[in-house]
C-alpha cells in the first residue's frame, strides 16, 4: 500500500486514534474489574442490599 | 417590583463598599491593559492595532474575577437561601442580581475604556467604538456568567471552575465585540452588522441567563 | 438525597404478567406488557446492568466486524488526484468529529431526561458520555492537525471549523470538571445537567460567529475538504468508518454506563456501612 511523501502524516493519524481507543477500552475494563472487586470485598465484609440482594449480581 | 428594586438597591451598595469588589475590577481591568505592551512591545502602531482586542481582553477577565462574588457572598450568609424562598420568582431574582452586578462592576469598566485608551494609543473613534462594543457587551459577560457563578455556588467550588466555565460562553461576545471595534476604526465592513448581533447576544443572554442561573440555584441548593 | 437503591418495581409485576399469560389474554395485550416491561427495564438500574450484560457481546462483535470491514476499505481505497493517499486521514477524521457533536447531542437528551423527566438513568448516561465524547473531539483535532499539515503546510489554522472543535473540546473538560467537583452524583448530575444544556445553546452560536471571524480575518489558504459530492469510492469507506466509530461508542458508553452503576452500588454499600457501624 503506497501510502505517498506523507505516509508518517497518515500513519500517525491512525496510530493515535488507535492508542485513544486502546486507553477508552482498557480504561472501561479496568474499572469493570475494580468496582466488581470492591464490591465482593463489600459484601465479605457484610454488606447488604437494601433489596436484600447480591452485591455483585449483575445479571 | 418594589422587592428587584430593593434587592438591585441592596446588591449595588454593597458591591460599592470597600472589600464589595467593584471598583476592584476596574483596578484589574487598568493592570491588564497596562501588562499588555510589557509583552507586546512598545510599538505603537502595534498597540493600536491589538488595541480593542486588549481592551476587551482586560474587561473580560476582569468582569470574570468580580463575577465570582455574585452569588457567594450571599451563600456564606444565608441570605441566598432566603432569595430562594421568597416569593419573587427566583428567574427575576437572578436577573436582578446580574443588573446589579453590571451596575456596579460592568459600567465603571466601560467608563475606564477612554482613559486606557490613551494607554494603548487609540485615538477618539477607536476608543468611543470600543466603549459602545462594551457598554452593549457587558450585559452579557454578566448575564452568561451569572450561570457559571450559580453552577460554582451550588458545588461550593469558585475561582478557575467559573472561569473554565464561563469562557466558552463568553467567546462568541468576545468576538464580535472585537469584530464592531475593528471595523469602527478601518475595515470596510460596517460597523453595524456585528453589532447588532452583539446586541443580540446581550439580549438573548438576559433571558437565558436567569433561567439557567434559577434551575441551578433550584435543583442545587440544599 | 443520594443515589438509593429502589425496591425494584419491575418484580413487583412479574407475578402478575405471569397470571396474565397464563389467563387467556390476546396476543396485543401480552405484546404491550412485554413491550412496557423494556422500558421500565432501562429505567431499572439492575435491570439496565441485565440487559447490558447481553447486549455487550454482541455489540462488542458487531464493532469489531464493521471497523474492520472499514479499515480495510480504507487501505484499499484510491489515491484522490488533489491530496494523494492523506485522503485516508479523512476515513477517521470525519467520523470522531461527528461523534464528538453526536455525543453532546446526546448528553443534552440525557440533561433533559434528568432535569425535565427525572428519569433515574440519564445522569448515568450523561456522566459516563463526556470522557468518551472529550476523547473523541481530541481525535478529531489531532487527526485534522495531521491531515492539516499535508493540506495547508501547518499543524494549525484559526480556521472556523478548527476553532469550533477546540472550544467544543475545552467544553468537554469544564463538564467532566464540574462532574467531579462533587462527591454526590446526583448533585453533580443536575449542575451538569443545566451547563449541558446551555452549551447545546453555545455550540451553534460558536460555530456561527467563529464562521463570521474567520471571514472578517480573512483566511491565509483556501481549504478544500473534497466537497460534499464524494465519490463512491471514498463515500462508502466513510460512511462504514462512520457507522464502526457510532458502534464503538455504543459499546464503550453502555459498559461505562455499567461501571458507573457498580461505582454507585459500591458507595450505597460503603455509606450503609458506615452509618451502621457509627450506630
Amino acid at each position: 500500500m503506497a501510502l505517498g511523501p506523507y505516509a508518517s502524516f497518515i500513519v500517525m493519524s491512525y496510530a493515535m486514534v488507535a492508542t485513544v481507543v486502546a486507553v477508552l477500552i482498557i480504561w472501561v475494563i479496568a474499572d469493570y474489574r475494580r468496582q466488581m472487586a470492591r464490591l465482593r470485598d463489600l459484601e465479605a465484609a457484610g454488606a447488604i442490599r437494601r433489596s436484600g440482594r447480591s452485591a455483585t449480581e449483575v445479571k | 417590583m418594589t422587592a428587584l428594586a430593593a434587592l438591585i438597591r441592596r446588591d449595588v451598595r454593597v458591591a460599592m463598599r470597600v472589600g464589595g469588589g467593584a471598583l476592584i475590577g476596574v483596578l484589574f481591568f487598568l493592570t491588564v491593559v497596562v501588562l499588555m505592551p510589557f509583552a507586546v512591545g512598545p510599538d505603537l502602531a502595534l498597540l493600536k492595532k491589538l488595541g480593542p482586542a486588549i481592551l476587551w481582553i482586560g474587561a473580560l477577565l476582569a468582569s470574570l474575577l468580580t463575577l465570582d462574588r455574585l452569588f457567594t457572598a450571599d451563600h456564606d450568609d444565608g441570605s441566598l437561601d432566603l432569595i430562594v424562598m421568597s416569593r419573587t420568582p427566583l428567574e427575576l431574582a437572578c436577573a436582578a442580581k446580574a443588573l446589579a452586578h453590571w451596575l456596579a462592576a460592568g459600567l465603571p469598566l466601560v467608563a475606564a475604556t477612554p482613559v486606557l485608551g490613551l494607554l494603548l494609543n487609540l485615538d477618539a473613534t477607536a476608543t468611543g467604538a470600543v466603549a459602545l462594543t462594551l457598554l452593549a457587551g457587558t450585559p452579557a459577560l454578566t448575564f452568561t456568567g451569572m450561570i457559571g457563578a450559580a453552577l460554582a455556588v451550588v458545588l461550593h467550588r469558585g475561582g478557575l471552575l467559573l472561569a473554565v466555565l464561563v469562557l466558552p460562553l463568553s467567546i462568541p461576545v468576545l468576538i464580535f465585540g472585537v469584530a464592531a471595534s475593528n471595523a469602527a476604526l478601518s475595515g470596510p465592513s460596517p460597523f453595524g452588522t456585528p453589532f447588532s448581533i452583539l446586541c443580540a447576544l446581550s439580549l438573548a443572554s438576559l433571558v437565558i441567563g436567569p433561567f439557567a442561573a434559577a434551575a441551578s440555584l433550584r435543583h442545587g441548593l440544599d | 438525597m443520594g443515589w438509593i437503591e429502589a425496591p425494584d418495581a419491575a418484580d413487583q409485576l412479574l407475578p402478575r404478567q405471569q397470571a396474565a399469560s397464563e389467563s387467556a389474554l390476546p396476543a396485543v395485550a401480552s405484546a404491550t406488557i412485554s413491550g412496557a416491561m423494556t422500558l421500565i427495564d432501562l429505567a431499572n438500574p439492575s435491570r439496565f446492568l441485565a440487559l447490558a450484560g447481553r447486549i455487550l457481546p454482541w455489540l462488542m462483535a458487531a464493532t469489531v466486524l464493521v471497523l474492520a470491514v472499514g479499515l480495510y476499505q480504507s487501505a484499499t481505497a484510491p489515491d484522490d488526484y488533489q491530496q494523494g493517499a492523506t485522503v485516508k486521514i479523512m476515513f477517521i477524521h470525519v467520523p470522531n468529529a461527528w461523534l464528538a457533536m453526536f455525543v453532546w447531542g446526546m448528553m443534552s437528551l440525557a440533561a433533559l431526561g434528568t432535569l425535565v423527566w427525572r428519569h433515574p438513568l440519564a445522569d448515568v448516561a450523561a456522566k459516563t458520555a463526556a470522557p468518551i465524547g472529550a476523547a473523541f473531539t481530541f481525535l478529531a483535532l489531532v487527526t485534522g492537525s495531521l491531515w492539516g499539515r499535508p493540506m495547508w503546510g501547518t499543524y494549525w489554522e484559526w480556521d472556523a471549523r478548527l476553532t469550533s472543535v477546540l472550544i467544543l473540546f475545552l467544553m468537554y473538560l469544564g463538564l467532566m470538571a464540574l462532574w467531579r467537583a462533587v462527591e454526590d452524583p446526583s448533585r453533580a448530575a443536575r449542575a451538569a445537567a443545566v451547563l449541558t444544556l446551555v452549551g447545546a445553546i453555545n455550540i451553534p452560536i460558536i460555530k456561527f460567529s467563529v464562521d463570521w471571524w474567520n471571514t472578517l480575518h480573512q483566511p491565509a489558504s483556501v481549504i478544500r475538504m473534497g466537497g460534499s459530492t464524494l465519490d463512491r469510492a471514498f463515500l462508502t469507506p466513510l460512511l462504514v468508518m462512520a457507522i464502526g466509530f457510532t458502534l464503538l461508542f455504543l459499546t464503550l458508553h453502555i459498559a461505562a454506563m455499567r461501571n458507573e452503576i457498580l461505582r454507585r452500588r459500591v458507595r450505597t454499600l460503603q455509606m450503609l456501612q458506615a452509618s451502621k457501624s457509627a450506630a
